[in-house]
């Protein structure tokens, strides 16, 4: 017998959650929807949930299962039980709730608008397809395996502290037409991306692409975006500046100069940008944590500078 | 109350590409039970059919006759043709919207084979074609979004008619439970199928009759309710979708000897023959004790393929399979049964998806349908693989053109609103007030069995006679069903109750269409009249209500090319 504790909320009733815990027996080879389905319609029918397709492509039924999100119609029940033969249900993250399982999904859709999630083509249209090879067919089919579920979203850890961030889901949606071939906007698109909330918000937690149902893959997205706008010369930003001056950093001495990088991040003729930079750095020394004044290379420097040859070849 | 030049109700592939029509030049609102990407125009997996002849030679007549020839010959030919022609150009129309397909060596859509298409025409996007499709209207409708309003999370109870002519729907917000009506120069419904009326299927829990029975509740017939389509590889037990791709590409089907018994069946085409035969064959050979195990299964084999092949083109047929029942199809055979998949019947509609009252045509006005709640119809007894796709997108586009031109010079309709909130929050109280003593998933699993075991892939007088008795049963019993969520917000509860009596109206719809047509054509098999009887119901059944039950009346079959033949393959 498995018990199901499940976080339950109904405005209509009570303003606070609580946890509610349901006993099952889980049915051979049942889902994790196939048990919730079960405790609604056998146990409690005011257990509220999303779902629809129960073939992991429509994207209704993600929730939090032991704390991470998922897809409840993707999981044996079985095999998310936890030592006590417990399977703990919490709304996704991230996102308010509206009752029981169900959240609100307004600022994920809005975030998606707001990368402009359409094609905006080269040329007129030719009176047949536009052509696209195999190759340039293969960098944008990961971000199009997207269901827009919101697991991504839930467990990002950006967004746990920053609402401004666009967040994974956004951000693969996004590189699916900065990727794409036949898209006109390619450096509109990525300077937009490098700006406060964009592609350098991102902690490269990689939380995203553990949670996602799918090949999507959120972070690796976002680390192709970072490539196209570096290779674009977008770098007039802090995000790119930090990116450039870590890789100059390594290159030069094998390690991190620490005094520099947050410097070269800000840029040297930002001025405001630099001014605020100084109550952290008088913080910094009052802890005794500021980083020796002058830089020194690691013995194997040579090696590395060896290995960006071969990375530049 | 709300108004809109035009109300969608359905945003899958259908009631998105109508949209899409009309949002330039009138005032749209979208209403979705769901959100316009979970719609399940998105499971489809193998890919949508045109005649482009980027890998072989093809011709939009070759794919008229395929067409015909796969809905034993039920199909208006008239429609099918311009079907089939205006396949080619809605497809570009999607690539140049920025819809992802899979390519070619040389750039083209890629193209494969489908069951019952004589040449490689189905394009596709991996296995997720109709995911890519979805998701490609659906990023135009963002565009767009300042010209359609959507209502996501809102669910539509009835239609508002006056006479001949169509006002509105009376909606609810599922999210508040507040009860609104729309009234509407022009309704377009693009509700989708009812597969969930059967125990083993592919579709989706939000596939459950509610348009099709809006319709009839107002008088609209339904036409070839009886032609439900049952796919050969559903999962075993589950019922969820395993491409007919992965035998375009190759993979064959089982039985528990480890025979490729579609030989004894359809030896030309074998494994590609059409889903009615496909299915038949599988549960014959169930039925003589050869399925796997001596159980209700089918192995379908994708080893041969290798690793590469597999990853490439049916990398979601992959997953689906390690994910849900621990089986990699790289290494071991897929455990697979019939489930049901698609209704070919629906809403009588004619070339523009008008909605039409008789076999003369008589147009409901300011009514449309498009997509799997329709009837066109362009496929007969039995549809064909990467039709669907076709359909709903074709189709919708035609009802948009449709709306532009009946739109024209109309005003809003006359609706007394307080009236028609009326009725549906009497529909709302009168669930509320039920006594209780039943069980309403006891109702709706044993709905969903009967149809599985006495309205399936075999069928005959004395099943279906019981089978209809037992829904009748059913549905009296359902008046006293038992509620325990009776709050307003977010109440799926009291909705999967109104989707489970739309359900049982349509079954017991499917089940008498299903006892009054005495031949086997297409995807309706009656064991007790295995041949198709073209003397006697080469014709299309319209089914009404009547105070007296249903009445079931015919529509004459359009044949304009092609004579009916017999079908072998």
């Amino acid at each position: 017998m498995a018990t199901f504790r499940i976080k339950r909320f109904n405005p209509e009733k009570q303003p606070e959650p609580y946890f509610e815990e349901f006993n099952l027996d889980i049915a051979d080879g049942a889902t994790l929807l196939d048990c919730m389905n079960e405790i609604k319609w056998t146990l409690d029918g005011s257990l509220t949930y999303r779902m629809s397709c129960r073939s992991a492509i429509c994207g209704s039924c993600a929730v939090k299962a032991n704390g991470h999100a998922l897809l409840a119609c993707q999981r044996q029940g079985e095999h998310l039980l936890d030592n006590d033969d417990t399977i703990t249900l919490e709304p996704l993250g991230n996102m308010k709730p509206i009752k029981d399982l169900v959240v609100d999904f307004t600022p994920f859709w809005d975030k998606i608008n707001k990368v402009k999630p359409y094609l905006e083509p080269k040329d007129e249209a030719p009176a047949k397809e536009r052509h696209q090879s195999q190759e340039e067919f293969r960098i944008i089919d990961d971000a199009s395996t997207c269901i827009m579920c919101g697991a991504c979203y839930s467990d990002c850890n950006t967004l746990e502290v920053d609402d401004n961030f666009l967040g994974p889901a956004a951000l693969a949606k996004a590189q699916r037409f900065v990727g794409d071939s036949r898209d006109s906007k390619t450096l509109q698109r990525v300077q937009d991306l490098s700006e406060p909330g964009g592609i350098w918000d991102c902690t490269h937690c990689g939380e995203c692409v553990e949670r996602c149902p799918k090949p999507a893959r959120p972070f690796d997205r976002i680390k192709e975006i970072m490539t196209v706008a570096l290779e674009n010369g977008v770098h007039n930003n802090n995000g790119a500046r930090h990116a450039l001056s870590f890789t100059n950093s390594v290159k030069r001495s094998g390690n991190l100069n620490e005094n520099r990088i947050p410097v070269e991040s800000m840029g040297f003729f930002n001025i405001p940008g630099l001014l605020s930079l100084i109550p952290i750095g008088l913080r910094m020394l009052l802890k005794g944590k500021v980083p020796p004044v002058i830089h020194h290379s690691i013995d194997e420097v040579d090696d590395v500078k060896r290995i960006f040859k071969e990375l530049d070849q | 109350m709300i108004e809109h030049d035009v109300v969608i109700i359905g945003a899958g592939l259908a009631g998105m590409r109508c949209a899409l029509k009309v949002c330039k030049d009138l005032d749209v609102g979208v209403l979705t039970k769901v959100y316009p990407s979970r719609s399940h125009s998105g499971a489809a997996q193998g890919g949508i059919a045109a005649a482009l002849g980027n890998v072989e030679p093809d011709s939009w007549e070759e794919h008229m006759y395929d067409t015909i020839k796969g809905g034993d010959f039920l199909n208006d030919q008239d429609a099918v043709e311009e079907y089939v022609k205006a396949a080619p150009d809605i497809i570009y129309e999607l690539e140049h919207m920025g819809c992802v397909f899979s390519r070619t060596p040389d750039g083209k859509i890629a193209q494969r084979s489908f069951g019952g298409h004589s040449k490689p025409r189905a394009c596709f996007s991996a296995d997720r074609t109709g995911h890519a499709i979805l998701h490609a209207l659906h990023e135009q409708l963002m565009k767009n979004s300042k010209s359609v309003k959507i209502y996501n999370e809102w669910y539509m109870h009835s239609l508002i008619i006056d006479g001949d002519r169509c006002n509105g729907v009376v909606v609810s917000n599922i999210q508040t439970g507040e009860v609104e009506v729309i009234r509407a120069k022009a309704v377009v419904f693009c509700t989708g199928g009812y597969g969930r009326v059967y125990k083993i299927t592919s579709n989706a829990f939000a596939s459950t009759a509610d348009g099709v029975m809006a319709a009839f509740e107002v008088g609209i017939p339904l036409e070839d309710p009886e032609f439900v389509q049952f796919h050969p590889s559903g999962l075993y037990r589950q019922g969820i979708l395993f491409s007919e791709a992965a035998r375009s590409e190759g993979g064959y089907l089982l039985n528990g000897k480890g025979e490729r018994f579609m030989e004894a069946y359809a030896p030309s085409r074998m494994e590609l023959a059409p889903r009615d035969i496909v299915a038949r064959a599988e549960q014959s050979e169930m039925d003589a004790g050869r399925g796997v195990n001596g159980e209700d299964c089918i192995h379908l084999d994708l080893r041969h393929l290798g690793k590469e092949r597999i990853m490439e083109r049916l990398p979601q047929i992959r997953q689906l399979g390690i994910d849900f029942i621990g089986v990699d199809c790289i290494t071991d055979p897929l455990p697979i049964q019939p489930t049901a998949h698609y209704s070919m019947g629906g809403i009588p509609v004619d070339k523009g998806c008008h909605v039409i009252l008789d076999s003369e045509g008589t147009k409901m006005h300011g009514f449309f349908a498009a997509g799997e709640c329709a009837c066109v119809s362009v496929h007969g007894g039995n549809r064909l693989g990467t039709n669907s796709l076709l359909d709903a997108v074709v189709f919708g586009e035609r009802a948009g053109e449709s709306i532009l031109e009946y739109v024209k010079g109309k005003d809003l309709g006359n609706v007394n609103e307080g009236e028609e909130k009326a009725k549906v929050l009497e529909k709302f109280e009168d669930v509320f007030q039920r006594d209780g003593s039943e069980s309403y998933n006891d109702i709706r699993d044993e709905m969903k069995e009967i149809m599985t075991t006495h309205c399936g892939v075999f069928r005959d007088a004395e099943k279906l006679k019981v089978c209809i008795e037992t829904l009748k049963g059913l549905q009296e019993r359902f008046k006293k069903g038992k509620v325990t969520d009776k709050g307003k917000v977010f109440n799926t509860e009291i909705y999967e109750i109104m989707e489970l009596g739309n359900m049982l109206g349509m079954a017991v719809i499917i089940a008498t269409a299903a006892l009054e047509r005495q031949e086997s054509r297409g995807g309706h098999f009656r064991t007790d009249f295995p041949k198709r009887d073209d003397e006697k119901y080469l014709h299309h059944s319209m089914v009404y209500d009547s105070p007296d039950g249903l009445v079931i009346k015919t529509k004459p079959v359009v044949i304009t090319k092609h004579q009916p033949t017999e079908r072998t393959y």
